[in-house]
C-alpha cells in the first residue's frame, strides 16, 4: 500500500490550493451526458425539448403516438434529474390530465422502471422507450387510473371512444379532460 | 468536569499513545519510525469531520480525546429532541440549536486544547480551497447524495503526473463511516489507490418503493396504506392549505394521516397502524442503535491515527459489521472499477490554439476518441453551459451556432474543464483545455 509518510511530510505547511481550475462535476451531471448522447437513436414519435437549454436536468419529453388507441394525440411528460441520479431514477410527470389505464388524473405515472424496479444501469433513454411503450401498449392490469383500466379490460370499443372523446378535450364521469390532440 | 491540565495528567494521559508511537513493533508498519514528536504531529494536524449525528458525536469525542488538537466539523442541522438519546454532546437545552455548534461547544468545554471549528453549512457550501486545507477528512453522514459529493469533491482536486498516475501528496485520505440499526461499515478511501464511493455504489442497500400500482389500488401492507395517504391523499385533499407539504414532526399532520390511513387499512382489512408506526413511514425512520455508532466510530477514529502517525498498515480498506446475531465482521478491500466514471475518469488534456473557432476542438475531440455525436457541457463560473448536443433537433439548432464562434466568445479560458458524452463511450470523460498561443503554432509550424 501507499507510503502514507511521504504524504504527511510533504504535505505538511501547504494550505495553498490546489491549481486554479478546480471544481467539482457533479456525479449524476457526469452520467447524465453520457445518457442524453444517446438520444439521436429516439422514434419520431419521442420528442425531448429543453426549457433551458444550459440546464441538462430539466427536460420535456412529447410523445406523439402513431398508433393505437392514442393515435392523434400529443403527449407531454416533465423529467427532473435529481442528484441522487442514477441511484434514484428520474421523476417524470404527465403535464396533461388525460384519460389513461397508467397515468392518473394528477399526472403520476405508473412504469415499473420508474419505481421498484429502477436499476442504476437504466438510462434515459430506457425510461423514453418505456413511457412510449405506455401509448402503444396501456396495460389494464397494472392499474392507476382503476376505471380506465375496467373499461378497458370489459369493453375495449367503449375504452377506445372514451380515449377519442377525452382527447379531445371532452368530459367524462364529470370530469374535465385538456385536449391534447396534435392538430 | 474537565481534564485538569498539569504536567502529571498530561503525561499520564498519553502513556498508552506513547507506547504505540516511541516503540518499534512486529506489527507497525514496516517504514515506521518510532519517535518522540509524533504525539506532537497528533496535535497539529487538521483534521475534517463531516457530520454532528450520531457518528459524529462519536468521532468528535474519540478524536478529541486522541489528542487531535484542530478538528473542524460541518452539520447543517439542528438539535431535535430524537437525538438525545445518542448523540450525547447534546441536552434538553440545546434543542433547536446547530448539532456543530454546541458539539463544539461541549469538546473544547472539557477538553482545554482541544480547538474545534463547527461549519452550520451543506458541505457543499465550500470548494476545494476548503477542503484542501484538511489532511484528513472523516464522514458520519446518513446520505449517499452527500458521500457521492464528497468523493467527487476530492477527486477533482488530485493532481495528475505525466504518466497520469495521481501524485500522492494531492489525495486527502477519505474515512467514511455509517450504520443503520444494527449494521454498519467502515472504509478507509485513498482515491487512485482504493475503491471509491462511486466504484461501490451497488453496495448501499436499494430504497424503498412501493409499486404506484399497489398503493392506488391494491394494499397488502400497512405501509401501502400509509404512503396512499401520503402521496395521493394528501396533494388531492390539501388538508393544510394549498402547498403545505407533510412535515413528520408535526403532531397534526401524522395524525390526520393516522385516521385516514386507518380508515383504509380498514377497507382492505389490513391492521397496524398507530401513530409511531406511521411516523415512521412518513419520516423513513431505521431506528438507530448507540453502540454500533460508537464500534464504527472507533474503527474511523484508530484510522484517522493511523493515518495521522503512520505506526500502524492502514485498514484494508472496507470493514462490514453487523451484530444482529452475534457479532459479524468482515475486512476486504473492494475492488477499484476500472470504469469508475469518478475515481477512473482521469481528465484529459487537450491542446488547442487560443484563436481556434470552436469546431476545431469538437472536430479533434471526435479524431483523438472516436467519438459519434458528442455531447459537450461545461460550467462557466458556476454557471452551467451546454456547449454542443446533436442528439435532439431542438438542441443541434441552438448549439449548432456554437461551431461558428471562437473558444474565447464561448468563455473557454485556459484550465476549462468539459464534460464530453458520447454513445461510444461507456461514461462522460472530463476534458481539460489548454490553449496555445498563436505565436508558438506559427513557430512550432
Amino acid at each position: 500500500m501507499l507510503n502514507i509518510f511521504s504524504i504527511k511530510q510533504s504535505r505538511s505547511g501547504d494550505g495553498a490550493s490546489s491549481d486554479g481550475g478546480t471544481k467539482k462535476t457533479s456525479a449524476a451531471l457526469l452520467r447524465v451526458t453520457k445518457d442524453l448522447s444517446e438520444l439521436g437513436t429516439l422514434p419520431p414519435t419521442c420528442q425531448v425539448t429543453y426549457p433551458n437549454k444550459d440546464d441538462l436536468l430539466h427536460f420535456t419529453l412529447t410523445i406523439t403516438p402513431d398508433d393505437g388507441f392514442y393515435k392523434g394525440g400529443r403527449f407531454i411528460f416533465s423529467f427532473t434529474i435529481e442528484s441522487e441520479y442514477p441511484h434514484t431514477p428520474p421523476k417524470v410527470k404527465c403535464t396533461q390530465k388525460i384519460y389513461h389505464p397508467n397515468i392518473d388524473l394528477e399526472g403520476n405515472v405508473c412504469l415499473n422502471i420508474l419505481r421498484e424496479d429502477w436499476k442504476p444501469v437504466l438510462t434515459i433513454l430506457s425510461v423514453i422507450l418505456g413511457m412510449g411503450f405506455l401509448f402503444s401498449e396501456p396495460n389494464p392490469d397494472d392499474p392507476l387510473n382503476k376505471e380506465a383500466a375496467e373499461v378497458l379490460k370489459t369493453n375495449v370499443n367503449t375504452f377506445r371512444s372514451n380515449v377519442t372523446k377525452t382527447m379531445a378535450g371532452g368530459t367524462l364521469s364529470g370530469v374535465q379532460f385538456d385536449r391534447v390532440l396534435s392538430r | 468536569m474537565t481534564i485538569p491540565d498539569d504536567d502529571s495528567t498530561k503525561r499520564k494521559r498519553w502513556t498508552h499513545l506513547r507506547r504505540v508511537l516511541e516503540r518499534a513493533g512486529p506489527f507497525k508498519d514496516p517504514n515506521f519510525e518510532p519517535s518522540t514528536e509524533l504525539l506532537s504531529g497528533i496535535e497539529s494536524v487538521r483534521i475534517l469531520i463531516i457530520g454532528a449525528g450520531g457518528l459524529g458525536c462519536e468521532l468528535l469525542k474519540d478524536m478529541a480525546l486522541m489528542g487531535f488538537c484542530r478538528i473542524d466539523i460541518i452539520d447543517m442541522d439542528t438539535i431535535d429532541l430524537a437525538n438525545l438519546n445518542r448523540q450525547f454532546l447534546f441536552t434538553k437545552t440545546d434543542i433547536g440549536k446547530s448539532k456543530a455548534e454546541i458539539a463544539a461547544k461541549f469538546i473544547m468545554n472539557r477538553i482545554p486544547n482541544c480547538n474545534v471549528t463547527p461549519h452550520m453549512n451543506k458541505i457543499q457550501d465550500f470548494d476545494a480551497s476548503f477542503y484542501s486545507q484538511f489532511r484528513i477528512i472523516v464522514c458520519g453522514l446518513d446520505s449517499i447524495v452527500a458521500r457521492r459529493w464528497i468523493n467527487s469533491m476530492l477527486v477533482s482536486m488530485l493532481q495528475y503526473d505525466e504518466n497520469n498516475q495521481v501524485v500522492p501528496t494531492s489525495i486527502i485520505p477519505l474515512i467514511d463511516g455509517g450504520t443503520e440499526g444494527f449494521k454498519g461499515n467502515a472504509r478507509v478511501i485513498m482515491h487512485g489507490y482504493t475503491s471509491c464511493i462511486e466504484c461501490t455504489l451497488d453496495l448501499f442497500p436499494p430504497q424503498v418503493n412501493f409499486p404506484q400500482c399497489t398503493i392506488a389500488n391494491n394494499p397488502r401492507l400497512p405501509e401501502h396504506c400509509v404512503e396512499w395517504v401520503t402521496s395521493i391523499l394528501w396533494p388531492k385533499e390539501k388538508p393544510f392549505g394549498p402547498g403545505v407539504n407533510i412535515d413528520g414532526d408535526s403532531v397534526e399532520h401524522i395524525q390526520w394521516i393516522v385516521e385516514h390511513a386507518t380508515k383504509r387499512a380498514n377497507e382492505h382489512n389490513i391492521t397496524g397502524i398507530n401513530f409511531r408506526f406511521t411516523q415512521g413511514v412518513v419520516k423513513r425512520i431505521i431506528p438507530a442503535v448507540a453502540s454500533t455508532n460508537a464500534v464504527i466510530a472507533s474503527i474511523c477514529a484508530t484510522e484517522v491515527f493511523k493515518l495521522a502517525t503512520s505506526s500502524v498498515l492502514l485498514m484494508n480498506n472496507y470493514t462490514m459489521f453487523n451484530d444482529i446475531e452475534g457479532i459479524y465482521m468482515l475486512t476486504y478491500p473492494p475492488e477499484k472499477r476500472e470504469d469508475c466514471p469518478i475515481c477512473s475518469n482521469v481528465p484529459v488534456r487537450v491542446q488547442i490554439n487560443e484563436t481556434a473557432k470552436f469546431q476545431e476542438l469538437v472536430d479533434q475531440l471526435i479524431e483523438k476518441y472516436q467519438l459519434i455525436a458528442p455531447l459537450i457541457c461545461t460550467q462557466i463560473d458556476g454557471q452551467s453551459k451546454t456547449l454542443y448536443m446533436t442528439s435532439t433537433q431542438q438542441m443541434l439548432e441552438l448549439t449548432k451556432p456554437h461551431l461558428r464562434m471562437t473558444l474565447q466568445e464561448l468563455g473557454l479560458t485556459n484550465g476549462i474543464e468539459m464534460l464530453v458524452g458520447d454513445p461510444a463511450r461507456a461514461s462522460s470523460m472530463r476534458v481539460i483545455i489548454s490553449l496555445t498561443s498563436s505565436m508558438e503554432t506559427t513557430t512550432a509550424k
